[in-house]
């Protein structure tokens, strides 16, 4: 009731349960400072025109104990409408401070200049967050590079993504919409492009939409991790000094063959190409893969499948993304073994020389 | 003309014009180098002027830019990493090497011998080493900007800037850890003089309030700048030798990085602001005509002030993941800072009551300043607390409110004192009704500017973006406008000022009818200040005797000040 002594277009859409408590609390404020910059304005205003040089108004000197009352009188009053005010906000502030158990987790991580999130079920998303209206969310936050804050004004949720470092927030959406995401810790050249939505949807539309979403098995991730362990990122990552075919986005798409055949992606074709490499082999490539007949189960060349299928340059986080923050930070000195795949975790845009659009998002 | 000076008993006549009095320090020698290598405290207050306006105009421009680019939500006018390099040059000029020198090392130098009845600072070769530090800091950090800039904002916050950042940052931040050593030496400096050299009669509790706004804020100058120049030292280490220190990479931890830098810059927002305090007791006191209302509480105000400001540096972090329970602390920390500040705009207002209020231009830019500090002030108590301090955080309230601060409350209140003792400092007058005219634009164009940007913030425009969701473009096409208008404003000074030192007429010694011991010798002064050993009698602001019959000319009582 209160917010209707503000006009609209002066108030911030309000769509979580925490924004309708920031709001009680920001117009409380707002008529007690009104109230207290009308009574210093009012007064200055006032012995302005009523003591003006010249004019015919009374002078003459207080006596000194009314001063002193005075002074005492109103640091007292400051200190108690101060105090008032702080266990208001600290009120709300604790009892907002923990995420309900059943909360849906979320984990978000930012990196130069996007947002990556990955819902319960596995769902990946970038710069878009789909979240069911009336359920808490609680989100993981962290950062692949710099630090960036994740802030959604309409729900008056804002956290800082720490590099190597887990933050975790919530909120709990009262209204269905799409609402902005923005970056507000300042993250370099891109950092006001830095954006994406928040859909918030009704639960039966969320729950359709879970079921459109790919790979919500966890497969995929399995499929990466196997990727390095069993060293195919060795020579099909980008920057290997080995001569291999890069994987990045070839899902569906027809390759040229040693003579002159062409090959469409797919599953067959992957699995092929893992168990009996040598038969297949793109044109201008030399035929050096080993077999990995008998070295890897029909499980986990699923797993390489999907990862593959979904796009081996979209799934660089995976490390980050489901370890304890705890098990990210290296200790000081030890670096040599855990720096290297740090630094090529880092945003290609922010390498010298590397074109800075890179990694813009569209 | 010698006669007079070598009569030591002798004293100027407040309502005499300097003739046949010994040469004022601005006569003392005409050479480039009787300037480059003075000692005299006020001429080095001449040099700081000439540098913190030229680093003015330089942030000034930066601003311009700045607004000009945001007055459409696209970016249109410059890229994305020009608009980057131009409102970090905007921040780490203005923050150290307008703000922060801008009171303390023009009118502190010059005035705080005076106001004290000493003959120069307890350090004068001191003094002019800090100037030449202060100097060399902002030629580097424009070294920086000419050899292509530096992207990292003023706070630099790691790992950007010692990791990602592929601009000049080394060269800047080394420039603004130089100019630190400068701000600790005016600190030492000032602290001595105000325990050394203060004249017979002069006790802690008859100095001005000015003068202990000077003496707080160099506490603050000697305490919190180490903890600045050690943590750029670090980022300079990281970036330039590799060292890991704040790198999360490598085991460091970028949040230590916030809590060393808002350690020094939180009470770096004190030492903005303490001086523009002392600036406005002094012209409130002489233009309402009466002493300051509860000396003692505004010397404790300000002294608390100094010291809390210590321990709130966290509220910067509330949205960094700091404990929601040091959250609490540091927003009760907050809150209760706040509470002198308000004494003080109570009783400056209460100051007003029972006086001969006069709307001269010093006054008129210090009734502006208790405006907009009580706006600044206020929307600080937003920010303390923690749920909405979460939405606003680094939105553009942010930047609203401590500009209201830094730039309504301290930028107006150097104008009210750069008006008040121009008499003094140059010995002419400038041209009355510009100055009024000035300080009322000056006012208008400063709330046009920024008002608005507290409804943006509010509606969640970020800061620090150079193209924006296009329903926030009204607020800054108001900004932007507004900024127009400052622009405007803060040129004209620089004009009708600059005319005044060949055109204005000659000022008398004291032609505010002022109280202060600083008023009591020729303006501008002698190389000595004081003709004789000034005496004080009397507390400051002796401005409205005892049962003055109303409509009395208020006149100090003036052997009363001074014998």
């Amino acid at each position: 009731m209160l917010d209707a002594l503000i006009p609209a277009f002066l108030r911030p859409e309000s769509a979580s349960v925490q924004a309708a408590k920031v709001d009680a609390i920001f117009i409380g404020l707002l008529l007690i400072s009104s109230a207290i910059v009308l009574l210093v304005v009012g007064l200055v205003v006032t012995f302005a025109i009523r003591f003006r040089r010249g004019s015919s108004a009374k002078r003459g000197e207080m006596p000194s104990l009314v001063s002193r009352e005075f002074e005492i009188g109103w640091t007292a009053a400051t200190l108690f409408i101060f105090l008032f005010i702080f266990w208001w906000a600290a009120s709300i502030e604790i009892g907002a401070f923990s995420a309900p158990k059943d909360a849906i987790e979320i984990h978000v991580v930012g990196k130069q200049w996007m947002w990556k999130t990955q819902g319960p079920s596995g769902t990946r998303e970038i710069n878009e967050l789909h979240v069911p209206v009336g359920a808490p969310v609680r989100l993981l936050l962290t950062s692949q590079d710099v630090i960036h804050s994740f802030y959604v004004p309409a729900f008056r949720l804002k956290r800082d993504a720490l590099p190597y470092q887990q933050t975790e927030t919530w909120f709990q959406a009262t209204k269905t919409g799409t609402y902005h995401l923005l970056c507000t810790e300042y993250c370099g050249t891109d950092h006001s492009r830095m954006l994406g939505r928040v859909i918030v949807m009704e639960p039966q539309d969320y729950a359709q939409w879970l079921t459109k979403q790919p790979e919500r098995d966890g497969l995929a991730e399995l499929g990466e991790r196997l990727f390095s362990e069993r060293g195919c990122s060795g020579c099909h990552n980008a920057g290997s000094k080995v001569h291999a075919p890069s994987l990045a986005g070839i899902w569906g798409q027809s390759v040229p063959l040693e003579g002159g055949r062409t090959a469409t992606v797919d599953e067959a074709y992957i699995r092929d190409s893992i168990l009996q490499p040598q038969r297949d082999v793109v044109a201008g490539y030399e035929p050096i893969m080993p077999s990995y007949e008998g070295k890897l189960s029909d499980g986990e060349i699923q797993a390489l499948t999907a990862y593959i299928r979904h796009g081996t340059d979209r799934f660089d986080l995976i490390g980050s993304l489901n370890l304890a923050p705890a098990q990210n930070i290296c200790a000081p000195g030890e670096t040599t073994q855990e720096s290297a795949p740090n630094q090529s975790l880092r945003s290609p845009a922010m390498v010298p020389g590397a074109p800075a659009s890179g990694d813009t998002p569209p | 003309m010698s006669g007079a000076s070598s009569d030591a008993s002798t004293l100027a006549n407040p309502r005499e014009l300097d003739l046949g009095l010994p040469v004022s320090y601005l006569a003392e020698g005409h050479s480039v180098r009787s300037w480059l290598f003075t000692t005299d405290h006020k001429r080095i207050a001449i040099l700081y002027a000439l540098s913190i306006t030229f680093f003015f105009f330089i942030g000034g421009a930066a601003a311009t830019l700045v607004r000009l680019e945001l007055f459409t939500p696209q970016g249109d006018v410059v890229g994305a990493d020009t608009y980057n390099k131009l409102f970090s040059l905007h921040g780490i000029v203005m923050v150290w090497f307008f703000l922060i020198p801008s009171i303390p090392t023009t009118m502190g130098n010059f005035l705080l011998p005076l106001m004290i009845g000493a003959r120069d600072l307890a350090f004068p070769k001191l003094n002019l080493i800090s100037w030449y530090l202060n100097l060399a800091g902002g030629l580097l950090t424009l070294a920086a900007v000419l050899a292509g800039g530096i992207d990292t904002g003023w706070t630099f916050y790691v790992p950007y800037s010692t990791v990602f950042s592929n601009t000049f940052v080394t060269l800047a931040v080394l420039g603004v850890f130089v100019s630190g050593f400068s701000t600790i030496a005016t600190g030492v400096n000032f602290i001595a003089t105000v325990h050394y050299l203060r004249a017979p009669g002069m006790t802690w509790f008859r100095l001005p309030l000015f003068v202990w706004s000077m003496y707080t804020t160099s506490l603050i100058f000697v305490l919190a700048t180490p903890v600045l120049a050690l943590t750029l030292i670090l980022v300079i280490a990281e970036r330039t030798f590799g060292l890991p220190i704040f790198d999360p990479a490598r085991g460091g931890d970028p949040i230590l990085f916030q809590h060393l830098f808002w350690f020094y810059s939180h009470p770096a927002v004190y030492i903005m602001i303490l001086p523009a305090m002392g600036v406005i007791s002094e012209v409130i006191t002489c233009y309402a005509r009466r002493r300051i209302f509860g000396y003692s509480f505004m010397v404790y105000a300000l002294v608390a002030i100094a010291v809390i400001g210590f321990f709130t540096w966290g509220h910067h972090m509330f949205t960094s993941g700091m404990s929601p329970f040091a959250a609490l602390v540091f927003s009760f920390l907050s809150f209760i800072v706040a509470v002198p500040s308000a004494i003080k705009v109570f009783n400056w207002t209460a100051t007003l009551y029972r006086g001969q209020i006069g709307f001269e231009s010093p006054m008129l830019y210090a009734l502006g300043f208790l405006g907009l500090f009580t706006m600044g002030g206020l929307t600080g108590l937003f920010l303390a607390s923690v749920p909405i301090d979460v939405h606003v955080q680094d939105t553009y309230f942010v930047v609203a409110h401590f500009h209201y601060i830094m730039v309504g409350a301290s930028v107006s209140a150097y104008f009210a004192g750069l008006h008040f003792w121009w008499p003094k400092v140059t010995g002419r007058m400038y041209p009355e009704s510009w100055a009024r005219f000035a300080a009322l634009l000056m006012f208008f164009g400063f709330n046009l500017t920024f008002f608005p940007q507290f409804i943006a913030g509010y509606l969640g425009m970020p800061r620090r973006y150079y193209s924006y969701p296009p329903e926030f473009q009204v607020w800054n096409v108001l900004s932007s406008s507004g900024a127009a208008v400052l622009a405007v404003a803060y040129l004209m000074p620089l004009g009708y000022l600059t005319w005044s030192l060949f055109y204005g007429s000659r000022a008398l010694n004291d032609p505010w009818n002022a109280s202060g011991l600083e008023w009591r010798t020729t303006s501008p002064p002698p190389r000595q200040n004081f003709f004789g050993n000034p005496q004080v009698l009397a507390p400051p602001y002796d401005y409205h005797p005892e049962a003055t019959p109303p409509g009395d000319e208020p006149r100090i009582a003036e052997e009363g000040a001074l014998t």
